[in-house]
């Protein structure tokens, strides 16, 4: 319990400080790689809120495949002399106004959210792992291969084209003529 | 003290902001796109929080959040794809410089 | 007789001027010149078939019981606006409208025939054939209409004509300021026209000449003796139906265009601004007549106008340098001259004898068929003099006669006859028309009869200047010749025509109601004309025919009088003030600022507003993809913020 909460404290902390990193850094492939931890950060809270698989899938899809595609992407496209050139621009008032003002409303309507004042609002983390079912493989596997009602056969098969249309999008688009 | 819904959601505000401040400040385009999968975790893990702590029975938030990760990943393979095709041509993979397009 | 003729004189020349406006670019200039010289001699070959069938055939619809018939060829409706406001395009055949078809056809065939030589080499010598043709269709359309409004559209396609071919060079800023010229002024006059023509059919509900002219005492009815500014609304309108005729006529105080109009080709001044079109005035009267003489007032004031102009015209024409501006002003003297003659005409008694009130009608046309020949003569052997010295102005003439004997002698001619020496035409008809100017009132009898003198004056004045007195010492760099046969052959049959047509019982053919009246000399106004004349002559013989210094004499014995008359009389400053000082200045510029500062104004505002705010968000179109998620974003932001007000 206690361990649960320092582990929390520290993977948020984590989050917030590398997430910010990622988008002030001078340097792209350190931005990359703060964009790593954050992403294991939240696989590290999925696996703290339950879902395993989703968390795994994270740790592969992100950290694994993407992360790879970047950094390949940082080291084609980059030139020696890079670091000279500003990464950001003159908009950093906007920016900074725009973050400031969409977080700070997104945080005053969660504090200040009706739900808040119901039993579910306030449910603790424990409690909501002890009212749900276990999140076996054997369930994921049948709500994505069923045509029931949450079983999702179609979409499934949706993605499985589209990542081969995006397989030969990117083949076709990247290649050298 | 135990950890609720808030503890988790606060993160993943501060992900989406710090997203929104890199997008729109970012000149180079792998930049943008590393905001870019911030906001997209951001909104990944808000589906799973509210599945987990407001919905415990069900689980169509994870499922949400598998496909967003599929599709986002599709999503990066040819966003990157479409930059480097745009480094070849222009020798730069600055946002302001593909305006060399419209000329 | 059938409507395939008229239909064809009048399809003809619009043709050709389709097919030479259209094709001639694609044309040679031989192609293009025989081609109008053929469809014009065809036009006038059917034209001469017209004219004789309707006066000799004896056909009972021309002519019953020895009077001449008005007849309607063909009336066709164009325009129904309402039951009553009917256009109508008709063809519409009678005296003096078969005369005026020989005489059109006739000068512009010559004109046409004259122009291959004279036109020879010419930018645009197609063009010019092209508008040659369009203003003959639209005179033809002009004498032969049916109903005023027929003779209006016609009218105004005439000035058309005429500003096109007074602009024809239009690489001169003086012709081209001269078309314009004549433009505005007939413009002006025209609006009067119009005007009479809406106040005269507001009453009698038709635009048909037969219908108003064959009973005029119906159109004083039907105005119900309404009057305005104390003259009878019927007088107002007949006046201002003749404001019309006064543009195209030149009459004072409209004349100003006339002498500028000579900036175009000399033919084409011969056709159009000495022959035909500026008779229109007249025609337009005499279409008129039987209406006019209801209200005596109206022509009272076309013989005032007449008889002024008449007057101011030989004045200024004996002062003039240019040849063309002295036959100009001559030709504006002989046209007051027919519009005297129709103005002391009236329908009263019929028949032969010292009485015949509608004498000065018949004169007055008959004048108008001599006049059309010898100034288009005149006109033509100008151009040949100018073909020959390349100069309008007669200081570089003189003593032609050697060199160019074929235009001296045609040109004698018409100098001849329109000093009306017999037997050449011009004294039969000027002879007719004293006659009944002094039956009417021996005051317009003497007057005109000394315009006549100055007529004869003025006439040997220039022919003495270009043929006698001193030889220009460059005819030895460059020689004068006669000109080329084309343009030979108009002048020899022009004079041929003007010395023969004082014979052509005039009379028998033309007369305000058709009956046939018998010519016969009055011996004391013949014999005062001819002395009259015949002293004139002697006086400009004894002046100008050998160089000597007494017209230099008479030039500094009345400076005055002189610079007035060679200035015109300063009608052209007059103008200039009425129209620079009073209308630009005082009303025109303040309108001008207020359209600039007013009106313009608000407009640029709304335009400099437009652009700036144009200018302010047209970043938001940059293409700039980070541009647009934050404005994307905050719009979502002000989205939430909305909806958070809302539910509150």
């Amino acid at each position: 319990m206690v361990g649960n909460i320092i582990l929390y404290f520290v993977v948020a902390l984590a989050i917030v400080i590398f997430s910010i990193m990622a988008v002030t850094t001078k340097k792209i492939l350190r931005a990359a790689t703060y964009l790593l931890f954050v992403l294991i950060g939240v696989a590290i809270f999925y696996f703290q809120l339950g879902y395993e698989f989703l968390g795994a899938i994270q740790v592969a899809v992100y950290a694994g495949g993407i992360m790879v595609l970047f950094v390949f992407a940082i080291l084609l496209t980059h030139k020696p002399n890079a670091n000279a050139a500003p990464l950001g621009s003159h908009r950093k008032i906007a920016g900074i106004l725009a973050s400031v003002i969409g977080g700070g409303l997104l945080l005053w309507a969660l504090f200040t959210m009706p739900m808040l004042e119901t039993s579910e609002g306030v449910r603790s983390l424990s409690d909501a792992i002890a009212g749900g079912p276990d999140i076996s493989m054997k369930m994921i596997g049948r709500a994505f291969t069923g045509t029931e009602k949450y079983q999702y056969l179609l979409p499934f098969e949706a993605v499985s084209v589209l990542l081969l249309a995006c397989i030969i999008g990117g083949v076709t688009v990247a290649r050298k003529r | 003290m135990d950890l609720n819904i808030l503890w988790y959601l606060v993160p993943s505000v501060v992900m989406f902001a710090a997203g929104v401040y890199g997008f729109v400040t970012r000149k180079n385009m792998i930049a943008m796109l590393v905001s870019l999968e911030l906001i997209l975790n951001s909104a990944d893990l808000n589906f799973v929080i509210f599945n987990r702590f407001l919905f415990p029975d069900s689980m169509e938030g994870m499922v949400f959040s598998l496909f967003a990760i599929a599709i986002a990943a599709a999503e990066t393979a040819v966003a990157i794809a479409i930059i480097i095709n745009i480094y070849r041509a222009i020798g730069s993979t600055d946002i302001v410089e593909t305006n060399k397009m419209k000329h | 007789m059938g409507v395939t003729l008229p239909i064809l004189i009048l399809a003809l020349p619009f043709f050709m001027f389709l097919l030479l406006g259209i094709g001639g670019v694609k044309m040679s200039r031989k192609v293009a010149g025989i081609l109008g010289i053929l469809g014009m001699g065809t036009t006038m070959t059917l034209a001469y078939i017209v004219a004789f069938t309707y006066f000799f055939s004896g056909d009972p619809a021309f002519i019953l019981d020895g009077v001449r018939q008005q007849f309607q060829v063909f009336d066709v409706t164009w325009l129904a606006f309402t039951e009553k406001l009917v256009v109508k395009i008709g063809f519409l055949l009678d005296p003096i409208c078969a005369m005026m078809l020989v005489v059109i056809t006739t000068i512009s065939f010559m004109v046409h025939l004259y122009s291959w030589g004279y036109m020879e080499g010419e930018r645009g010598f197609q063009r010019y054939y092209a508008f040659l043709s369009l203003f003959t269709f639209s005179m033809l359309g002009l004498v032969v209409a049916t109903n005023i409004f027929q003779m209006y559209i016609f009218w105004e396609l005439v000035g058309v004509s005429s500003f096109l071919l007074i602009g024809f060079f239009y690489r001169l800023p003086s012709a081209v300021s001269a078309s314009k010229k004549a433009f505005i002024v007939t413009r002006f006059a025209d609006l009067g026209f119009l005007l009479g023509i809406l106040t005269l059919t507001y009453f009698t509900d038709t635009f048909n000449f037969v219908d108003m002219t064959s009973n005029p005492m119906n159109v004083l009815a039907e105005t119900g003796g309404a009057t305005f500014m104390g003259a009878s609304v019927l007088t107002w309108a007949m006046v201002l139906i003749f404001t019309g005729g006064m543009g195209k006529s030149a009459m004072l105080p409209l004349h100003i265009w006339l002498p500028d109009a000579m900036e175009g080709p000399t033919p084409v001044s011969a056709l159009i601004h000495a022959a035909t079109m500026v008779v229109a005035g007249v025609y337009l009267v005499a279409r008129m007549f039987p209406v006019y003489c209801v209200v005596d007032a109206s022509m009272t004031f076309v013989t005032v106008v007449g008889a002024i102009t008449a007057f101011y015209a030989a004045v200024v024409a004996c002062t003039q340098i240019d040849i063309k501006r002295v036959l100009a002003f001559s030709t504006i003297s002989q046209i007051a001259f027919m519009m005297v003659s129709l103005g002391v005409a009236s329908t009263g008694g019929v028949g032969d004898g010292h009485h015949y009130t509608g004498l000065g009608y018949m004169a007055g046309m008959f004048h108008l068929f001599t006049h059309a020949m010898f100034k288009a003569l005149l006109f033509l052997g100008a151009g040949a003099l100018i073909h020959a010295v390349h100069s309008n102005d007669y200081t570089k003439m003189g003593g032609l006669r050697k060199y160019m004997p074929i235009t001296h002698w045609t040109f004698l001619i018409g100098c001849l006859a329109i000093a009306g020496i017999p037997p050449f035409s011009g004294f039969f008809s000027k002879d007719e028309m004293l006659a009944a100017m002094f039956n009417n009132n021996w005051i317009w009898g003497a007057w005109m009869t000394m315009v006549a003198g100055l007529t004869a004056f003025y006439m040997f004045r220039l022919y003495y200047l270009i043929f006698w007195w001193e030889e220009n010492p460059d005819y030895a760099h460059h020689k004068p010749h006669d000109a080329p046969w084309q343009m030979s052959v108009p002048l020899i049959f022009l004079a041929a025509v003007s010395c023969v047509a004082g014979f052509i019982p005039f009379g028998e053919l033309v007369t305000w109601n058709g009956a046939p009246y018998h010519i016969h000399l009055e011996a004391p106004v013949a014999c005062t004309s001819i002395i009259v004349a015949l002293a004139a002559i002697a006086l400009a013989t004894k002046m100008y025919m050998k160089k000597n210094d007494l017209p230099t004499k008479f030039k500094n014995a009345l400076p005055g009088l002189w610079t007035a008359a060679h200035r015109r009389f300063y009608w052209d400053e007059i103008y200039l003030f009425i129209t620079h000082k009073i209308i630009f200045g005082c009303i025109s510029k303040p309108i001008a600022w207020f359209d600039r500062h007013v009106i313009d104004a608000t407009m640029d505002g709304f335009a400099k507003v437009t652009q700036k705010v144009s200018f302010a968000i047209r970043g938001m179109q940059s293409g700039n993809v980070q541009a647009y998620v934050l404005w994307y974003f905050f719009g979502a932001l002000a989205l939430a913020f909305i909806t958070w007000i809302c539910l509150l």
